[in-house]
């Protein structure tokens, strides 16, 4: 069996013929397998949907409970069948929930990644290399310029600023499923004791963490009560980075701009957003951890989609690696 | 090198002015001698070391990536210094971390043969931001929106004083400023300025606004010309002669022509002009100035060709006598004196314009004599002078500039914090039913601006050049710009056959249809010596 076979990308997503499923479809589709729950993999009014038990919550917080007609859970490293093709979920370590999706007929494996990240980190599921035929990948760091430094270097120059200007709020940009749990653990591990206030957009997805037994430490929501600005100087607060150009920003004492992002490597990014306090504190793996995954998957067949794919594919072929472009459409690489 | 690469990385993305002060000050206090003196000469650009070219660089990093994997990133990330930095191969931050001294040691001991392998050893032993930072050291360019009036103005809070007495003594100072730091921390005397003809702070201008204006008349100010040149401070005292741009730099080796006709004992402020000796001696544009600036040493021929003059409005030290406390109009009777004695067609001085009110004023802005003019100038006759801008004394009020309908015919990606952006517009005005460009904007429009520009460029490209995009323009369909720019000058490099001085974009006319746009003979009209520019 041929490998586009088994999957090839449609308009609606990834296919799969034999199985009749859509992988992260970005259209409603009668039946999708999604990998995790960022708004643009995972998408209201599909017929049936097949993720992780953290995914499907996840989705059902933010679509509501009635986001598809049907659902399964999947648990990692179970098998399922659909169609007489065997699907199975392992962890992606990209967000809480978030799963590769391998799929497999007549002795032939394909993975689908989703996004993932192989760095350590207590709010997300390990992710593990999965030895397969033809490894799909993300490439949204895919340059050889995107080498996240160690994060809790990061966290620390963001501790440190707090204390250097203890007039400043320190806000902090962090997307609210993923990046908000991830910032508010690291200061935790990094000595950071006192409350993190966050924004209201943020809090659902935190305690839906805590309750899944990820501990945040103490979480106050970012809102004067009968005080004044003076209630947030030194202050680290968490909040969505649209947030930062609405009027909610006005109640901090001369805010400073931090920003949690893999992008924050790049300076133009940086000042395009305005941020005053860049942090690269990725979702996403780096390009060395990709460039590694792919070796490690033994694949030899790279599909290339959301993000750089020209330059993922340039290094397949001086690595002798055959690989192609996907060209998917639908996937945003800003929200990171 | 740590500390010193953080504090870049921090100028660049902190707005506030207040701020930066801060950041430099706490950078003093941290950092010891001499780095911190090495960091402050290379934030104001006093750190003289033999530029390394951006081809070395590429040629280093090309034999440690792949061409192609490189050429993304570059066009990715918009800057070669950052691209290499972060690129390169090495894992960087070794366990004994890299002083911005030994950096710039390292740097300055490199003769060219052995430049490529003391860089290389740089980068591999240092890590990324830190990179970053001494490729931007190499190649002389650090851009951090730090001039060298704000990193004086770090040095006098740090040490309690005002800027101007730093000011003063700055010129006697040389990197790593290790006495500076003494005085500025109450460990040494204040230093005595031991250079020959130093320089004075100089006096600044502030905008007329319209509250302003009532208090203007003949009674309390002068009026004089803006001319359009760059504002000098020649001083000529004991046998030294020198001349200083209006922030300090020494630019006196780019200027012999002036230099030797200084004989005089004193220091003149005034406005550095070129004649066009093709044109009789007229004083000329600031396109034909800029043939003589920013360069190191001037040739013979440049020299004869545009010739240099000082325009005088003021005098600051008169045969070894300080005068700065005198009121303007004694200043300027002792300045007609020294000027009188001089060649003149090196040193004349700036007239006064008489003006019975401020309506007369507003008619003479609106229409000057002669095009160098770029506008009026306000001073307090009883003024003395002050260095800095005080707020009163002067005023300057400029013409209006021109506006043009041109159309968007180019874009350009930009570079730096634009570089996902196209945000470089070349734009078109009609001749003979054809759009030929006239010039190129960058700014003038907001964020949001920026953001719709850019939309429209991605979704009206008609071909692609490299970064270069053109987009639809034709009479019934494109997107016109409302230009403004301060002068029009010949030029033989464009196709129109003009070039645009300081052009900007005034407003985007989602509403007009570019056929409304205007025509090559509009502008026409506005050159030097044509029937429709202003005739001195």
């Amino acid at each position: 069996m041929r490998p586009d076979e088994l999957l090839r990308p449609r308009p609606e997503g990834l296919y799969c013929p034999p199985g009749d499923f859509f992988i992260d479809p970005v259209r409603p589709v009668a039946r999708a397998l999604v990998t995790h729950g960022h708004s643009d993999h995972a998408r209201a009014g599909h017929g049936a949907v097949l993720a992780t038990a953290h995914t499907l919550a996840i989705m059902a917080l933010r679509h509501g409970p009635d986001f598809c007609a049907s659902r399964q859970a999947a648990r990692f490293g179970e098998s399922i069948d659909l169609g007489g093709v065997r699907v199975t979920f392992h962890p992606a370590g990209h967000v809480l929930g978030s799963a590769q999706i391998a799929v497999e007929r007549n002795g032939l494996r394909i993975v689908a990644s989703g996004d993932y990240k192989c760095r350590p980190d207590p709010t997300a599921e390990a992710f593990a290399p999965v030895a397969c035929d033809v490894f799909i990948t993300e490439a949204t760091f895919g340059l050889p310029v995107f080498r996240h430094p160690d994060p809790a270097a990061e966290i620390g120059a963001l501790i440190r600023s707090a204390e250097e200007f203890p007039d400043r709020t320190h806000l902090v940009g962090v997307y609210a499923l993923g990046k908000a749990q991830r910032v508010a653990r690291l200061l935790r591990d990094n000595g950071w004791n006192r409350p993190v206030h966050i924004h209201g957009a943020l809090k659902e997805i935190c305690s839906y963490y805590q309750a899944s037994g990820i501990d945040l430490g103490d979480l106050r929501p970012a809102t004067i009560e009968g005080g004044g600005r003076g209630d947030f100087a030194g202050a680290i607060v968490l909040g969505p980075p649209s947030s930062f150009a609405s009027p909610w920003v006005r109640r901090f004492a001369d805010p400073l701009i931090a920003f949690a992002s893999g992008w924050m490597q790049i300076r133009a990014r940086m000042r395009q957003r305005g941020v005053e306090l860049p942090l690269v504190i990725s979702d996403h793996c780096d390009w060395d951890e990709l460039t590694r995954t792919l070796r490690d998957t033994g694949a030899s067949q790279i599909w290339v989609t959301h993000g750089r794919e020209e330059a993922v594919v340039r290094w397949c072929e001086l690595n002798g690696i055959s690989a192609r472009p996907l060209h998917l459409v639908g996937y945003e690489d800003e929200a990171e | 090198m740590r500390a010193f690469a953080h504090l870049l990385e921090r100028l660049v993305l902190t707005p506030s002015r207040t701020r930066k002060i801060e950041l430099m000050v706490h950078y003093f206090r941290a950092v010891p001698d001499p780095d911190r003196g090495l960091g402050l000469a290379a934030l104001t650009g006093d750190l003289d070391l033999v530029a390394v070219k951006p081809a070395l660089i590429r040629q280093l990093v090309a034999e440690v990536t792949d061409a192609e994997l490189f050429g993304l990133s570059y066009d990715y990330v918009g800057d070669l210094a950052e691209t290499v930095a972060l690129i390169w191969p090495a894992p960087g931050g070794s366990d004994a971390p890299l002083r911005l001294s030994q950096v710039v040691a390292a740097l300055d001991g490199a003769s060219r043969s052995e430049a490529p392998a003391v860089l290389r050893r740089l980068l591999d032993g240092l890590g990324p931001s830190q990179r970053f930072a001494a490729l931007k050291l190499a190649t002389g360019g650090l851009r951090v929106g730090v001039s060298a009036r704000l990193a004086r103005q770090a040095l006098a809070d740090f040490g309690g004083v005002e800027v101007n007495a730093v000011e003063e003594v700055w010129h006697a100072q040389a990197s790593p400023y290790a006495s500076l730091f003494a005085w500025l921390e109450g460990r040494g005397d204040k230093p005595v300025s031991r250079v020959a003809a130093p320089f004075r702070p100089v006096m600044l201008a502030h905008p007329l606004d319209e509250r302003d204006r009532a208090a203007i008349g003949p009674r309390d100010y002068l009026a004089e010309w803006k001319w359009d040149g760059i504002r000098v401070q020649a001083v000529a005292e004991g046998g030294a002669r020198r001349l200083y741009s209006r922030s300090g730099e020494d630019i006196t080796a780019a200027w012999p022509d002036l230099i030797a006709a200084m004989e005089f004992e004193g220091a003149i402020d005034g406005e550095l002009l070129v004649r066009r000796a093709a044109h009789g001696g007229d004083a000329g544009t600031f396109a034909d100035l800029q043939q003589r600036l920013n360069r190191k040493s001037v040739s013979t021929r440049l020299q004869q060709q545009f010739p240099a003059f000082v325009r005088a409005y003021d005098l600051l030290v008169d045969d070894g006598e300080d005068v700065r406390a005198l009121a303007l109009t004694s200043r300027r009777e002792r300045l007609a004196l020294l000027v009188g004695r001089l060649d003149p067609l090196r040193f004349d001085l700036s007239p006064l314009v008489p003006f019975a009110d401020a309506g007369e004023l507003e008619r003479l802005r609106r229409s000057p004599p002669h095009p160098v003019i770029e506008g009026l100038m306000l001073k307090r006759r009883d003024a003395p002078y002050l260095p800095g801008r005080p707020k009163g004394p002067w005023f300057k009020w400029k013409k209006d500039p021109h506006v043009v309908d041109a159309v968007l015919m180019y874009a350009q990606r930009g570079h730096g914090k634009r570089s996902s952006y196209y945000s470089d517009y070349t734009f078109g005005v009609w001749h003979e039913g054809e759009l030929v460009p006239v010039g190129k904007a960058y700014f003038g429009f907001t964020d949001e601006e920026l953001r719709a520009l850019d939309r429209f460029v991605r979704e009206h490209t008609t071909d692609r050049f490299g970064p270069v995009r053109a987009v639809r323009a034709e009479p019934g369909f494109g997107l016109v710009l409302e230009v403004a720019f301060e002068g029009l000058n010949r030029s033989g490099r464009h196709r129109s056959g003009i070039a645009m001085r300081f052009p900007r974009i005034a407003r985007i006319r989602w509403d007009k249809p570019p056929a409304e746009a205007d025509r090559l003979a509009t502008l026409e009209a506005l050159l030097p010596g044509s029937p429709g520019a202003p005739t001195p």
